[in-house]
């Protein structure tokens, strides 16, 4: 074999091995780019599946408050007020709502209205009593479905039987459109009401409560005892078997699955101890013993991170070992404790299975006040809508999901603050 | 009520600390010495004696009193001969007309009565609760101040306290442990005492069956969980090949390839996707990939059902990505760099060298990081609730709807619970295979990771 052969065949290995090497880079580069197109594949479908749900639409209804038909006078009380007999006002409103309706007309036209529109016609009252006797032109919410339909999210073009509104409701609808008697507008229902039946009166406020209650039960749980069991394991726990033990046993409860967790919540704290269903109470306790492990390895790495000069100082000038972790390295490692418990209250927020388990998925219309009464919470709301076939729920949960996110994105601003704000490098 | 208690006890622990500290004060002024310790030890320690004590009689008043009095009026109620009566819905009505006389209305009056029973019950109990709280205060209070003199070692003692509660915070997670095994276990006992383990694990019909009426016995369903093992197994196999290739060559490359720039932009990105609650994931799945792989199904004509594995599996690894990205890279990070340095020395170039040399060096830590990964979609509910099945099929095919574990635990405790039918049962006997198989899989992952670790370090 001469060398020019031999050298062209190092040459062309070389370049077939730099080509290889190339290759390969570019995959770890696609790879890279596939992950983070993911990531914002899926915000891109969130946020262009939910914007639409904090936007509502609304029908101008003429109302006659006539006060025959609600049985009141100018002079009545409030109490009777509040009695009046609006549903015949909104009767006879739909009734007259286009010209010259035949009853079965009249049928499809309430379906355009939500449930809700007895009620504003009497706020609007209640509001204004001065009205009475008088023609009123009030915007009402629209039924979910025609609300739907003007945002595009339903198609007009299937087959009449499998669409919500009929041709007529349809022509309907178009009619409004021209004649401007309906539009869209911030959708104030979903931040300020709780679940309904209705995905157009239905928000996220009761279940946004349940969420604020049950971390406000997991952080009143978690922080201390994570403390307590992070400074004992770091600064007193002799090393011997029974400290291993629980060092084992930390870890491994981090890697036990959350539902698991729903079941321990549901045969122990609901089955043996009775405490009631439903509740943030006990969703709170089931979510802090599944963060306490999160918890007790950022707060040891926080109070590992003190120096053990200043714990030494202070055991130089005759301080007791309590007194010197609790006076000096405690007080150190609390913005880093801190910090890694708001990034487990953060992981406890988006779990939704042990709740679940717990009875939290149970259908709350109202916005709960306290740790003991039944509440929803923002995960399982979400995966309620999600889970629901009524179309208007789809942007619901998607809008949701931006809530959640949103709250998600503020704790760990917070951390990170806490963290860049408070935390010392030595 | 619960809330005043906590203010009487709020109140009660203030009062105390104050009371000792006064105390001590007067009493080594009368005695003319100095006291072994500062005198907010020792009012630390009346304080502990007032706390504890009280604490005790709250959670145990919060736990027991609804039980004892439940138990009390179910026992006392008039029942009329010949009626069947359903206990869980006579309480809730008893509790109801209790708490509601509007409801009394057309309700029969052995109800009435018990109502009435249960609410002076109630009231009975709730100021004996305020009473013994006091009681036990002013006891604790009074043991303490006994104590209260100049010679009494106050700091050692409070010291000694605080350790006790030192020790019972640490062993909160044995205990968390404690109960969910013996929870499992208690429970799943009484599943097999129905349903034979044998036929749990290796028969391949899961039809439970939910009596509907009183007397149907529920031995007529078949609880074979293979179906359930296998849709998990395929899911999850789903997941892994996603995740796996995905993750791992972002780890190298954010490793091996990327400028720091990069590595400090990317890494965060990566953890977004990690921090995202897995209800958001089954959303995206729901509404994103499923249609799309129902469609991908079709254009190349295989019929494939609107929640399918694929997508369940597809949207799990996309999950897990950043799991296995961190964890690859701390591994890969922490092989030598003498290693990557005499493997470029004798002209190998870089994607030889990481082929050759770092993957065969980090495979034991990469192996573990797989390990926890596979762990983590075993034991994933909320994706697969939302985007897998419900209904068990034993198959192979990813299009195919398949239902796992995890489904099958939230489907059985979904809506009534009761805890004699071996449906509700079952729920607890697949977290214990859950349980076992996580538990087993992150042990052998952590000794592995460890040994790993030691070799290098």
């Amino acid at each position: 074999m001469n060398n020019s052969v031999a050298k062209e065949k190092i040459v062309s290995l070389r370049k077939k091995r730099s080509l290889e090497d190339m290759r390969f880079k570019y995959y770890g580069f696609t790879a890279m780019c596939l992950s983070l197109a993911v990531l914002v594949f899926l915000l891109y479908t969130i946020f262009s599946k939910g914007y639409t749900a904090f936007q509502k639409t609304i029908v101008l209804l003429e109302v006659d408050y006539n006060q025959e038909v609600l049985k009141l006078t100018p002079d009545s009380s409030d109490e009777e007020m509040e009695k009046g007999k609006f549903f015949r006002v909104k009767k006879q409103a739909v009734e007259n709502f286009f010209p010259d309706l035949s009853k079965s007309d009249i049928k499809l036209v309430k379906k355009l209205f939500s449930i809700n529109v007895d009620n504003e016609i009497k706020d609007y009252f209640l509001d204004n009593p001065e009205v009475i006797n008088t023609k009123q032109q009030i915007w009402v919410t629209a039924h979910s479905d025609v609300d739907q339909l003007l945002k595009g999210n339903s198609r007009r073009d299937v087959p009449e039987d499998r669409r919500k509104l009929n041709d007529i409701q349809l022509s309907y609808v178009d009619q409004l459109v021209e004649e401007n008697r309906v539009k869209q507008v911030f959708n104030n229902f979903f931040f300020t009401k709780a679940d309904s039946r209705h995905p157009e009166i239905a928000g996220v406020a009761g279940s946004f409560m349940g969420s604020l209650f049950t971390l406000f039960t997991v952080f009143i749980l978690s922080f201390p005892i994570a403390i307590g069991a992070s400074v004992y394991l770091e600064e007193f726990a002799p090393k011997n078997r029974i400290t291993e033990l629980i060092e084992v046993n930390i870890s491994n409860l981090a890697a036990v699955p959350s539902i698991v967790f729903g079941l321990l919540g549901l045969g122990v704290l609901l089955n043996v101890f009775g405490l009631p269903r439903s509740t943030p109470l006990v969703g709170g306790s089931v979510l802090a013993l599944m963060t306490l492990p999160t918890i007790i390895i950022a707060c040891r790495a926080s109070l590992k991170a003190v120096p053990p000069s200043i714990k030494e100082g202070a055991l130089a000038v005759g301080a007791t070992k309590t007194q010197a972790v609790f006076h000096h390295v405690v007080p150190l490692a609390l913005p880093g404790t801190l910090t890694g418990t708001i990034i487990g209250l953060a992981q406890a927020l988006g779990e939704t299975a042990p709740l679940i388990m717990i009875g939290m998925i149970a259908f709350i219309p109202n916005i709960p006040t306290g740790l003991t009464e039944p509440s929803a919470a923002l995960p399982v709301q979400i995966y309620l809508w999600v889970e629901s076939a009524e179309r208007g729920f789809q942007e619901k949960s998607a809008a949701a999901i931006m809530v959640i996110l949103i709250f998600l994105f503020m704790m760990n601003a917070i951390a990170v603050f806490l963290r860049n704000r408070f935390e010392r490098k030595w | 009520m619960f809330f005043w208690s906590l203010v009487l006890i709020a109140v009660g622990i203030f009062s105390s600390f104050i009371y000792g500290r006064s105390r001590i004060k007067l009493n080594s002024k009368k005695q003319g010495t100095k006291s072994k310790s500062l005198p907010t030890y020792y009012a630390q320690y009346v304080l502990m004696w007032c706390l504890f004590p009280a604490l005790i009689v709250y959670f145990s008043w919060a736990i027991f009193q609804e039980k004892i009095i439940q138990n009390i009026v179910i026992s006392n109620f008039e029942f009329i001969e010949g009626a069947v009566y359903n206990q869980g819905l006579l309480l809730a009505e008893i509790r109801n007309v209790a708490n509601n006389p509007s409801f009394a209305d057309g309700k029969s009056i052995e109800i009435i009565n018990a109502a009435s029973h249960y609410s002076s019950l109630r009231q009975i109990s709730q100021i004996s609760f305020y009473t013994s709280i006091i009681i036990i205060m002013l006891l604790g209070a009074l043991y303490a101040s006994q104590k209260l003199k100049p010679e009494f070692h106050a700091q050692h003692t409070i010291e000694r306290y605080i350790q006790y509660i030192l020790i019972f915070c640490s062993s909160v997670a044995i205990f968390t442990t404690i109960g969910i095994v013996f929870s499992l276990i208690f429970e799943s006992l009484r599943f097999f005492a129905e349903v034979s383990i044998f036929e749990f694990l290796f028969s391949t019909e899961w039809y439970p069956f939910i009596p509907i009426r009183e007397g149907q016995t529920a031995a007529e369903g078949s609880f074979g969980a293979v179906p359930i093992f296998a849709g998990t197994f395929l899911v999850m196999v789903v997941a892994m090949c996603v995740a796996v290739p995905l993750g791992l060559l972002t780890a190298i490359y954010l490793a091996e390839y990327a400028s720091q720039r990069v590595r400090k932009t990317v890494k965060p990105l990566l953890e977004i996707l990690a921090g995202i609650p897995t209800i958001v994931y089954g959303f995206f799945a729901f509404v994103s990939v499923a249609p799309f792989v129902k469609a991908f199904g079709q254009s190349i004509g295989i019929d494939a059902s609107p929640t399918s594995a694929l997508a369940a599996g597809m949207v799990m690894g996309v999950m897990i990505i950043p799991f296995i990205s961190s964890l690859s890279d701390d591994v890969i990070n922490s092989v030598p760099q003498s290693l990557r340095e005499a493997s470029l020395g004798i002209g190998a170039n870089k994607a030889e060298t990481i082929k050759k040399v770092i993957l065969p060096a980090a495979l034991p830590g990469i192996v573990g990081a797989f390990l926890l990964a596979i762990s983590r979609a075993i034991g994933e509910t909320m994706i697969v609730v939302v985007a897998a099945g419900t209904a068990p099929n034993l198959t192979g095919n990813p299009f195919e709807n398949v239902t796992t574990v995890t489904v099958q635990i939230v489907v059985a405790l979904i809506g009534d619970q009761e805890f004699d039918n071996p449906r509700t049962l079952s729920a607890f006997a697949l977290g214990l295979v859950l349980f076992v198989i996580t538990l087993f899989l992150n042990i052998i992952a952590l000794q592995i990771v460890k040994r790993y670790r030691e070799r290098y370090e």
